[in-house]
């Protein structure tokens, strides 16, 4: 950071180079980082702020007149925890999000550890890196609007497990009929589209650790596998905590996929609808109050996490 | 050498390879995994409805011009120009978004001035806060200055990108000595010519990165868009999507179903196809230090 560049400076003239920052050149830090903050301040602070204000108020569009904004309190969230919507809609995201999740960190460990493994020396790693990330960049929607197509009843899933002789072709699995069909394809989409960005962010990890420490292991006839429990994983411990709490603030926005596969009901029974999907429900209908409440219980969720991040950060630095 | 050295290197190449074999077949496995489904999207584009109701194949149809002149000349779904739609906002935003991000981060970084190190927090501090969150203020703002159905909403607020300017921050830490700005400054240079002609250039690696991620996050971006856009013309692809997917998709035809699909993810994927060393490099860097 420059804070420890410019006291250097100082020392060196100290009078004249002090003079120099603080009179004529302090003022355009301030002109380039203006349009940044002006544009959160306007696009995202305040909207914030008033979504917050919203969550107090009795808001909400009933036929074509809107009720309201009487201020109730916390009455809408009174409602919210009361009518067990939101507590259903919590769990369905988090089981969705471990499902897809347990799947990424072990795959991604695994694929990180061989990709940075000298002595397995994987050939092709950059084919396989390229190929692994590519879900990633692919659009949510379209993604889950493929897995619909896919795994429909007469779909080609289904046609080739058909043929492979794995199903009964009269009586075909309705993927899309089950809880455990939906939340099982949204976890697997979730699964597709991150494993590979988690595992380039942990071979990152890896290749920062002491190669010297492998050597010595490899002396002392250390298998691989023990030094990847015994070195590796201890020594990546604060990139795994940070990629285990991304993916959490991740978890919490599922948005896209659900809704789409699931045409913003998630069905069956709602099984599978997740929180922002909520959100958006009541965005759509209009129902001001309760939206922002949810939105307030979005934003503590995600604080609490963001904070969590933080704490592994700053202890970085410190070391 | 003794004996059982010999053996011990023996054993350790036996159980290498043995190693190697899992390890190409799980890689193998999951390239099939992650390929397949767009290869199933791009065979089935190919092909014609009654053709992919008959049941699946592995090799492409004939009907590939078909689709493509059907769906193209769909009134329903205007594809081409949801494309459009998609690319101005797309490009729009990793624009400003870079240019500004980059700019902020090089205000913070180059200059000594009092709330600089609280300026630097306060970005941090935000960083995590997800979008939905502030949607409700965001689209009943919007909608009280009548910025329904304008792209406006969707470009103009990611100038402020934090993650963007941490990662620019990050990259001129350790690539940008300020003894250049110095430099630049004795020999007259002004400081704002100083961040277009020198700043920029000497960072051009990071914004290429920063300008990728941000033109894909915003082509593939549905939530908001989907809550300010309700004109059949502004319509960008995410929408056209779920607008896909809540039509009775069963009269459709399939062949269309999947060729628009495909025409959604195709740039996307071009692009990094050519781009991918570039773009999984950026995920690393971005990454450790994040």
């Amino acid at each position: 950071m420059q804070a420890t560049t410019a006291p250097a400076e100082k020392t060196v003239e100290p009078r004249l180079k002090r003079n120099r920052k603080s009179i004529s050149y302090a003022k355009w830090g301030y002109y380039f980082i203006a349009p940044f903050f002006v544009v959160y301040a306007v696009f995202s602070l305040y909207p914030l702020l008033s979504t917050f204000y919203y969550s107090f108020f009795e808001y909400y569009r009933s036929g074509l007149k809107f009720i309201g904004p009487n201020f109730v309190g916390f009455e809408n969230f009174k409602t919210l925890f009361a009518n067990g919507d939101l507590v259903m809609y919590a769990k369905n995201t988090l089981i969705m999000w471990i499902l897809g999740f347990i799947p990424q960190i072990v795959f991604s460990l695994l694929l990180a550890a061989w990709f940075t493994d000298v002595r397995l020396h994987i050939r092709g790693s950059g084919f396989f890196k390229t190929v692994i990330y590519m879900p990633n960049i692919i659009m949510a929607s379209a993604f889950a609007m493929l897995f619909f197509t896919l795994f429909s009843d007469k779909g080609p899933i289904n046609d080739i497990f058909i043929s492979l002789g794995w199903m009964d072709a009269a009586r075909p699995y309705q993927w899309l009929a089950t809880t455990a069909g939906n939340r099982g394809l949204v976890a697997f989409m979730n699964f597709l589209m991150w494993y590979g960005n988690t595992t380039i962010m942990l071979m990152a990890a890896i290749m920062g650790v002491d190669p010297g420490l492998y050597e010595a292991a490899e002396i002392d006839g250390a298998s691989s596998t023990k030094q990847f429990f015994s070195i590796t994983l201890p020594l990546i411990r604060p990139i795994l905590l940070y990629v285990v709490v991304t993916s959490m603030i991740g978890g919490i926005q599922m948005f896209d996929v659900p809704q789409i596969l699931t045409n913003g009901k998630g069905l069956p029974d709602r099984t599978s609808m997740s929180l922002v999907m909520y959100l958006n429900n009541h965005l759509f209908s209009k129902n001001y109050g309760m939206a922002g409440a949810v939105s307030v219980v979005l934003f503590i969720i995600a604080a609490v996490l963001s904070f969590l991040v933080f704490r592994f950060n700053t202890r970085k630095e410190e070391r | 050498m003794s004996n059982t050295q010999a053996v011990r290197i023996r054993k350790g190449r036996s159980t290498l390879t043995l190693r190697r074999v899992i390890a190409y077949t799980v890689l193998i496995l999951l390239t099939l995994l992650s390929l397949f489904s767009f290869y199933v999207l791009f065979i089935n584009a190919t092909r014609g409805h009654y053709d992919i109701q008959k049941g699946f194949s592995f090799l492409p149809g004939r009907a590939l011009m078909a689709n493509l002149n059907n769906v193209m000349s769909s009134s329903e779904m205007p594809v081409l120009r949801g494309m459009l739609n998609s690319f101005i906002v797309a490009t729009g935003s990793a624009a400003l978004s870079v240019y500004f991000s980059t700019l902020t981060a090089y205000g913070i970084h180059a200059y000594q001035f009092k709330g600089n190190n609280a300026a630097f927090k306060f970005i941090l501090l935000i960083m995590m806060v997800p979008t939905q969150v502030s949607a409700l203020g965001f689209i009943s703002l919007m909608n009280n200055w009548g910025l329904r159905n304008s792209f406006i909403p969707l470009i103009v607020p990611t100038i402020a990108a934090p993650m963007t300017f941490f990662f620019m921050k990050q990259y001129m830490e350790s690539n940008l000595p300020l003894e250049i700005i110095e430099a630049a400054r004795i020999d007259g240079s002004g400081e704002f010519a100083t961040f277009n002609r020198i700043v920029l250039p000497m960072t051009k690696p990071a914004i290429a990165v920063q300008a990728i991620f941000t033109f894909v996050a915003n082509w593939n971006n549905y939530f908001i868009p989907s809550l300010l856009i309700d004109n059949k013309n502004m319509k960008t692809l995410p929408i056209l999507m779920a607008q896909l997917r809540s039509a009775d998709w069963l009269k459709f035809d399939l062949g269309q179903v999947y060729m628009l699909i495909a025409l959604a993810i195709l740039p996307v994927v071009i692009v990094y196809l050519c781009l991918s060393r570039f773009i999984v490099g950026g995920v690393a860097l971005g990454g450790v230090k994040g």
